[in-house]
């Protein structure tokens, strides 16, 4: 039996669930699938029985926040020979260094929330990315996995925590890995570093403390900055000739 | 006391906590436990106690400042963490380690899995009730460390693997311990027998040697009745529930399914060396048991291999590419270009090309992936990282239930759980 390779696997999805899934593209020797809400569902079971692909495991399951996405935070102008490189741009929020509220949004991500699957077929040997993003920013709600593939209730609770993406149908959807009580979604792009409160003992009212955070202030060490390196494909052709058998 | 009988004197269910603070919790678990006098009738693990938001913070800083934070994910099996994340990047940015790189690579994967595999055996022995095996363990344990210690400065977290190659070469001379008022004379000499040459010849040594050692500890355990008693037939996994509930590495192994990342979607230079994949037949913890000692020999064997390439082929072992790896300092001293590139490198880091990509090692705990989305900036715009223990501990309550208390605590053990990664 040969191997499926990803640009197969690619292609079979296409000319199965064709409509149901928005595009089938192969990067990095992987394949990628973006499915909307409503049939998500539907396209996993059939991904976990159907016998041209057969995905028996889901091996990993996140959350992503693309706010923000593609912006750096330090430009270089385009003069910037004669007049020096650009500041670090400045938030008009006041938390932080770099203000979210105003950030336009990449045009290849209209919807800010996704859920990525990473899926894995033992029989084939072959893997693929599920990506499916939350039609609302405000509060994001998505169909559960844990139906189909029941490995997916940590990472859905965990992707509720760290996110705040609702999913649908879950069984047990509670916090995991923040703390008892905690506040906020924490991996959120507009969740700031060092937090929203800190902790303390209050030896006056023996107890310990949550109150805002004073000790420490936001801090860049290392600015974002987002470079289109044409060095790249050179860089990657010297390498090749130093050692050809890799 | 007077709550849990009810009006026809039978003693209902209970809720019993499991640490956080327990020695048989490997770290910071907490388990709720709804019992039945000493019957488990469902768990809920509590988790999240060590979080430290890992993956936040490697959004935060450019590509090759998180290497040492993912040692200290996993902090048994250090160098397998750092390879799934350097290779998430090498895959974004399109460069291949140069040869002997990735032949220390494999080398140090599989120091670091004896290392893993010994603390393991150890400390599940140990919870298990049998303290002996753990001294053994540490013995060679300590003698692994120094080979980290050789090649790194540190014992640890040694950030050793960087995009594209390693940090540095295998050193050229073994450290030895010194003279001292406990150890001198001929008991010095006997402690420096092995590391008179070089590392390699250390390693070398070392894996010879090691084979006996694991008869050593299989001596102690695999014909020990109580041994047997504590872990055949407890918490059985059959292959549709280790599938069903995202289990991999040992725990895959040892419910028959003959997986192993090395060996199916090969990676450094698994596709070169010889080695077996060691399977269970009942998927109980003595199978799992059975299959770690047995990768442990292997591992033994791929040392070996690693030790005797890398003896007879000398080479560079980080890539010439000034944009990921920094010049060499000689060349900064003559070269303009080498010190501006330098200076880029520990400033600003490296942009990485826009694109999404999942890398997966076999860890010694099972399958540690690195999800890395770029978006063409100096730092990740999204790392996820998929522990193997987070996986496992997530199907506790449907592998215990039903089982006694003390089965937990075997299970604990057969997960081989650190809290470092599950809660990351």
């Amino acid at each position: 039996m040969s191997q499926t390779t990803p640009e197969q696997l690619a292609e079979r999805l296409r000319a199965r669930f064709d409509g149901r899934i928005a595009n089938a593209d192969v990067s990095h020797a992987q394949a990628t699938i973006e499915v909307a809400p409503a049939h998500l569902v539907e396209v996993c079971t059939a991904l976990r029985d159907e016998a041209e692909f057969r995905f028996e495991q889901l091996t990993d399951l996140c959350g992503v926040d693309f706010l923000g996405f593609g912006e750096g935070e330090w430009a270089t102008s385009e003069t910037a020979t004669s007049q020096g490189f650009g500041r670090g741009v400045q938030g008009d929020n006041v938390q932080g260094r770099f203000g979210w509220d105003n950030r336009p949004r990449h045009p290849q991500f209209l919807r800010r929330f996704a859920s990525v699957v990473h899926l894995i077929s033992y029989i084939h040997n072959i893997r693929l990315r599920v990506r499916c993003f939350a039609p609302e920013d405000a509060l994001p709600v998505l169909p559960t996995l844990t139906g189909v593939w029941p490995s997916a209730n940590w990472y859905e609770r965990e992707a509720f925590d760290l996110y705040g993406i609702v999913y649908e149908g879950h069984p047990d959807l509670r916090r995991i890995l923040t703390d008892y009580g905690f506040v906020g979604h924490p991996f959120r792009k507009d969740f700031p570093l060092i937090g929203n409160v800190e902790v303390r003992y209050d030896p006056e009212a023996k107890r310990v403390v949550y109150e805002p955070v004073t000790s420490v202030t936001p801090r860049v060490t290392v600015a974002r900055v987002v470079r289109e390196d044409s060095r790249w494909p050179t860089s990657r052709e010297e390498a090749t000739d130093d050692w050809k058998d890799n | 006391m007077a709550d849990s009988i009810d009006q026809a004197g039978e003693i209902r269910s209970y809720t019993m906590n499991f640490g956080p603070q327990h020695p048989a919790a490997h770290g910071v678990l907490r388990l709720v436990m709804e019992m039945e006098g000493e019957t488990i009738i469902r768990i809920d693990p509590h988790v999240g106690l060590l979080h430290r938001g890992t993956e936040k913070l490697a959004e935060s800083k450019p590509f090759n400042h998180s290497i040492g934070y993912m040692d200290r994910l996993d902090y048994v099996s250090m160098m397998c963490n750092e390879h799934a994340y350097v290779r998430a990047i090498e895959q974004l940015v399109g460069v291949t380690p140069p040869e002997r790189a990735l032949w220390i690579r494999t080398l140090f994967d599989e120091v670091t899995r004896i290392l893993n595999h010994l603390m393991w055996i150890g400390s599940n022995a140990l919870d298990l009730g049998a303290m002996a095996v753990f001294l053994y363990a540490f013995r060679e344990r300590e003698e692994l460390m120094d080979v980290y210690e050789a090649v790194s400065g540190t014992r640890m977290h040694a950030t050793y693997y960087r995009p594209g190659g390693v940090y540095r070469d295998l050193p050229a001379k073994m450290i030895q311990y010194k003279e001292s008022r406990w150890h001198k004379g001929k008991d010095l000499k006997r402690m420096n027998a092995w590391r008179e040459g070089s590392m390699l010849d250390y390693l070398e040594a070392f894996a010879r040697d090691f084979q006996h050692k694991v008869d050593e500890y299989e001596e102690l355990l695999t014909d020990n009745r109580i041994w047997k008693q504590r872990t055949v037939d407890i918490g059985i996994v059959s292959p549709e529930q280790a599938y069903a509930l995202g289990m991999t590495g040992p725990m895959l192994r040892g419910s028959g399914i003959e997986w192993d990342l090395r060996k199916k979607q090969p990676y450094a230079k698994y596709a070169e060396v010889d080695f077996d994949i060691p399977v269970g037949t009942h998927g109980d913890c003595y199978d799992r048991y059975l299959v770690r000692v047995n990768e442990m020999r292997q591992s033994g064997r791929i040392i070996l291999q690693c030790v005797d390439w890398l003896k007879k082929n000398p080479g560079p072992v980080m890539i010439e590419n000034y944009k990921v790896a920094p010049p060499k300092r000689e060349d900064m001293k003559e070269s303009m270009e080498a010190l501006i590139h330098w200076f880029k490198l520990f400033t600003e880091g490296f942009s990485v090309p826009a694109g999404e990509t999942y890398a997966a090692v076999e860890a010694p705990k099972g399958e540690f992936g690195c999800y890395m989305i770029s978006d063409g900036a100096n730092k990740p715009f999204r790392v996820h990282l998929r522990a193997p223990g987070f996986a496992h501990l997530s199907s506790i309550n449907e592998t215990t239930a039903g089982h006694m208390l003390p089965d937990v605590v075997a299970m604990i053990g057969t997960y081989d759980l650190v809290f470092g990664e599950v809660d990351r």
